[in-house]
């Protein structure tokens, strides 16, 4: 099934990419002949299979509920791009 | 060929093992040897490039402390004192983590992976971090932000990919031992392409924390180096079940030196058909034939069998790795670390200038691809489909491992390809992987050796698979291959003053 | 004609864990901004989630305690969307199978008792918060709450009424806090609740449209809230109109429901099963276990206090209304209380002052044994009814003991005839005109008297004994 440009804008958005609009011709394009490889799939009867979500067979790994120290804020915050006091700073954040 | 020209080998030119003998036998300083590590890079960097930075300071500090256990007397652990070049996808408090992507440019992580920090109780010396493809995605190590490594064999083609700076740095002899990380070959393709030894453990063997993630299901950080002995010693140091990390096994860590051998009777390998078809070099067919009736030779038998879905490969990590990558990276935003686009006057602004300024194209390619898969009414047709058939991937090598101990397969249908052949067409880049996915999807550990050369003088790598957690059997039947191998094996030719 | 509501309530609470799902950091409420995260929630490169055991047995028990089925084996899955508040940009919850599902709770409306089905309890994390500082053009952001877990239970659109949903919040919290899973403060946050709410004709068995209600911080606003929506609603279909479905903020102040500015209504949240970490199982053995660890839950408990202590029904459903309150009462009685009087004053009283000063019951200074005390000397004759009250005033105020605050101020009844009589002589003597009244068939008269007697006494007087022998005195 091959990828239309509108398709390509919806997935930017969902991904928070701004792309070029060559950019958009281009992924157009890659992922169209991308997808169309993986359509093989269905060549495969999966009637039944489980799916692999994780290779390893485990399950109800846990952790006691105990309190551990916590990062220095200078720590947390030496790394943000912008802050305000204690806080990260962001752009106005429009709902 | 490289000779040596002084009279004792340059240290930087040695295994682990080796190296902790001198040491321990007070025949070379740490601090020597380190110097020697830095004086190689200083060197052949500028050729290979390799790193993206380098710890000499601490490094020099922490040699002068394994040099004054040595003048004491004390014994020294087996990787203690040998440097390491750690791919900049691991995070570590020292310098930068940057996964060559702009992105992350400037992050000082403040806290180091488990598998980091447990090298450094061993005594190991991290010496710096290496080039990758950005955010470990690529097979040629092209797409860095920063800068293309070379793959020391021959400086005009790639190292491969992801680990590919630190595949050079192994075979440019710019550090003894490294540590890559694999999700659909990473550690095996650019060991091969660059003539050393690399290991991908069983998904589980080793923890991920720390590991800046790509695919979570499929990520799994192993060893590189000169020898299969050194890649014993680097597991027995970083294996093992972390608290950290809800997917690390609670299965023991056995001593893997004792998986080492010279002999392979009773061990039976198989090699399976549909790794041998087309699209294969004729130099890597033959190199890796010609391994397989060295293995004979050492006691092996040689089974031909078959694994059936292989060519379904490469379209369910095209859908698992970049649906489960497009989560992973969609923290990079701008707002709590790493590069920010300023010039927005809102968030969402911010988010997509960044994303569009601070990742390269075959990220947004992917992660594109894998937010399309899971995207409304997709879900089903591809990340649920690839899961299932992922399952029979699975139940094709359990078939396969009742009558086999041991695959052996290539690594690579070819040898290093030429820097920029492969850069327009991104579906002929991930078609290069076919022979290496399989075990990332199985979660199969998996180890890439070399076993010869091209006409061009390319580094061949074979590959060797076994069952879940059976790296014992993957080593010992590469050690044995080695101890067999009968090609002799040389160094690149970087030095300018040699002759090639 | 007649529109009936069909109400549903998603409700959120942030569970009483010491560290926070999945990671270690403290969930203390009210820490300086940033200093309770580490690499894990935040969201930095390379970091891993554990899950907390504490977090999982809390929505086990409270799946329990809400009649619903356990999942042998359930998941987590990454809800995946961008906000500032949520570092990873996707956030750890549940999809298609949660911890608990289908199960009810119970409310009383009308006399009769309504079962509400429970869709299902699951288990996520919490965000961060965004500030907005008055006129600036950017926004702050705290990941203190980052990754606390939070417990989300769903209903079947089972009420009808908005009465009905304030109802089944109060039971909802009694229950979570007999089991101490949650504080359940809106005001803290540490509970939050969207209803949702749609009209169809009566008698019709098709939904309408539904519209989701947020912003509401109180159970009083939510039902304040949907009677407003639902007549907002009611306007629009009996005109004509249609439903929009969307999400719609109450606002307290305007008491009325608006629509939240563009939002992205459809979220495409591209669910998909958690890689890091691994599948919950849930075997018989450890229900069992929690389901012994399960404390008495209120109905259970109303039950019993009226099997137990004969007190009336609705005395019970009172008592045991809050956790609180029902430990006090039981331990006034296990003091030696008489139960129906410890009721009284328990829910009478002592609930008065409370809420007049908004005190806690945790803080209220009148120990259980002290209040018995107290009930104990009424029994006794000791003091009289009216005088207790002032007795119990004091106590509530200083915490004194009832022993020490009748003798400190002598308020024993006097309960000697001939005291009693001679105050009453000397009343008849100054009161020849009620008197007079009382003896011509005024009954009032006597009343007055006898308040004239106490007066006199200050209300020590044992009033049965002032009034015997004043008849007698009088006839």
């Amino acid at each position: 099934m091959p990828v239309s440009r509108e398709d390509v804008e919806y997935v930017a958005n969902l991904a928070r990419i701004q792309l070029t609009e060559e950019e958009k011709d281009t992924l157009t394009s890659q992922l169209s002949s991308i997808l169309h490889h993986i359509e093989k799939l269905n060549e495969l009867d999966i009637e039944g299979v489980e799916p692999t979500f994780h290779v390893l067979d485990v399950t109800n790994v846990f952790r006691e509920d105990e309190v551990r120290p916590s990062l220095p804020s200078e720590e947390t915050l030496k790394n943000a791009p912008a802050r305000d006091g204690d806080f990260f700073k962001v752009p106005k954040i429009i709902e | 060929m490289k000779t040596n020209k002084k009279e004792g080998a340059d240290p930087s030119g040695l295994t682990a093992h080796e190296l902790h003998d001198l040491m321990q036998l007070g025949q070379l300083r740490c601090t020597d040897l380190v110097r020697a590590v830095f004086a190689r890079i200083d060197r052949v960097e500028p050729k290979v490039k390799a790193y993206l930075c380098l710890f000499k300071e601490n490094a020099l500090e922490q040699a002068a402390r394994v040099d004054e256990k040595i003048e004491r007397g004390d014994e020294l652990g087996p990787l203690e004192g040998i440097p390491v070049a750690l791919k900049d996808v691991l995070c570590t408090l020292e310098g930068e983590t940057t996964c060559a992507s702009r992105i992350l440019k400037g992050f000082r992580a403040p806290y180091e992976a488990t598998v980091v920090r447990r090298l450094r109780e061993s005594g190991a010396i991290s010496i710096g971090k290496t080039n990758l493809d950005e955010f470990a995605m690529g097979s040629s190590t092209e797409n860095s932000a920063f800068q293309i490594t070379a793959n020391p064999w021959d400086l005009s083609r790639v190292p491969g990919g992801s680990s590919g700076g630190s595949a050079a740095a192994v075979a440019a002899d710019e550090t003894i031992v490294a540590l890559g990380s694999d999700t659909g070959g990473s550690i095996r393709q650019p060991a091969a392409l660059c003539g050393i030894v690399g290991l991908k453990p069983t998904y589980g063997r080793v923890s991920r924390y720390g590991l800046v993630a790509f695919a979570s299901s499929l990520d799994q950080i192993g060893p590189m180096a000169k020898d299969v002995k050194d890649i014993a010693l680097m597991m027995n140091a970083i294996g093992g079940k972390d608290p950290l990390d809800s997917t690390s096994a609670n299965i023991p860590v056995p001593d893997f030196l004792t998986a080492l051998a010279r002999d392979l009777s009773g061990t039976k390998i198989g090699v399976p058909k549909e790794y041998f078809g087309e699209g294969i070099d004729d130099d890597v067919r033959e190199s890796v034939e010609r391994a397989a009736d060295r293995m004979k030779n050492c006691g092996a038998e040689i089974v031909e069998v078959s694994l059936p879905h292989t060519e379904y490969a490469i379209p369910v990590y095209y859908i698992v790795a970049n649906a489960e990558a497009s989560a992973n990276l969609a923290r990079y935003d701008g707002v709590k670390y790493g590069f920010r686009f300023h010039d927005a006057n809102d968030t969402l602004a911010m988010y997509e200038k960044t994303k569009s300024h601070g990742f390269g194209q075959e990220v947004k390619r992917r992660i594109m691809l894998g937010t399309y898969a899971l995207s409304s009414g997709y879900y089903d047709a591809y990340y649920l489909k690839a899961q299932k058939v992922r399952t029979l991937f699975r139940h094709d090598f359990e078939k396969v491992f009742s009558v086999c101990d041991a695959l052996i397969m290539p690594t690579s249908p070819t040898p290093a390809f030429r820097i920029g052949e492969k850069t327009d067409d991104p579906l002929k880049m991930y078609l290069s992987d076919v022979f290496t996915i399989s075990a990332n999807l199985a979660g199969l550990p998996a180890l890439s050796i070399p076993c010869g050369y091209s006409k061009e003088g390319l580094p061949i790598g074979l590959q060797i698979m076994a069952k879940p957690f059976d790296e014992v059997t993957v080593l010992r039947v590469a050690s044995a291959y080695e101890q067999n191998r009968g090609e002799r094996l040389g160094k690149p030719p970087l030095d300018g003053d040699e002759e090639n | 004609m007649g529109y009936e509501a069909i109400i549903g309530i998603e409700v959120h609470v942030e569970l009483l864990t010491r560290s926070k799902v999945f990671c270690g950091c403290s969930t203390a409420f009210g820490a300086p901004p940033n200093s309770q995260v580490c690499p894990v929630c935040l969201g930095m490169p390379g970091v891993l989630p554990v899950m907390n055991k504490r977090a999982v047995e809390l929505v086990i028990m409270t799946g329990l305690a809400l009649n619903c089925e356990i999942s042998g084996w359930s998941k987590l899955d990454r809800k995946n969307y961008f906000y500032p508040d949520l570092p990873k940009n996707y956030q750890i919850s549940q999809y298609d199978l949660p911890i608990s599902a289908g199960g009810f709770l119970e409310i009383d409306v009308d006399e009769t008792t309504k079962r509400i089905g429970i869709t299902r309890v699951h288990l996520e994390e919490d965000t961060g918060k965004n500030l907005h500082p008055e006129g600036a053009s950017y926004s702050q952001v705290d990941f203190n709450r980052c990754g606390v877990p939070l417990m989300e239970v769903v209903s079947e659109p089972d009420m009808r009424s908005p009465q009905e949903a304030h109802e089944y919040l109060q039971r909802l919290k009694a229950i979570l806090q007999y089991l101490e899973v949650s504080d359940c403060n809106m005001e803290e946050g540490s509970l939050r609740a969207e209803a949702n709410v749609s009209l169809r004709r009566e008698g019709s068995s098709e939904y309408g449209t539904k519209t989701e209600i947020k912003n509401v911080n109180s159970f009083k606003g939510v039902q304040k809230a949907l009677e407003y929506e639902i007549e907002r609603q009611n306007k629009v279909l009996s005109s004509g109109g249609a439903i929009v479905q969307e999400t719609r903020m109450w606002d307290e102040q305007r008491g009325v429901t608006s629509t939240m500015r563009s939002k992205e209504q459809a979220h495409d949240y591209r669910y998909f099963p958690e890689p890091d970490l691994v599948p919950i199982v849930v075997d018989d053995a450890w229900i069992k276990e929690l389901r012994q660890a399960l404390p008495e839950l209120p109905r259970a408990r109303k039950e019993r206090f009226v099997a137990e202590y004969g007190i009336p029904e609705y005395d019970a459903g009172v008592l045991t209304a809050a956790k609180a309150v029902a430990d006090y009462y039981e331990e006034c009685v296990r003091c030696g209380a008489e139960p129906k009087a410890a009721s009284n004053w328990v829910m009478g009283e002592l609930q008065f002052r409370l809420r007049e000063t908004g005190t806690d019951m945790a803080e209220c200074r009148i120990r259980p044994e002290d209040l018995a005390s107290m009930l104990k000397l009424i029994e006794e004759g000791t003091i009289s009814g009216k005088i207790a009250k002032a007795v119990f005033e004091e106590m509530f105020a200083t915490g004194k003991t009832p022993g020490d605050i009748v003798g400190e101020h002598g308020l024993q009844q006097i309960t000697d005839t001939e005291q009693i009589g001679e105050v009453i002589d000397a009343v008849i003597r100054d009161n020849p005109e009620p008197v007079e009244s009382y003896r011509r068939g005024k009954t009032k008269a006597l009343a007055f008297l006898v308040g004239q007697v106490m007066k006199a006494t200050r209300g020590k007087a044992n009033p049965q004994l002032v009034n015997e022998i004043l008849r007698e005195k009088l006839s």
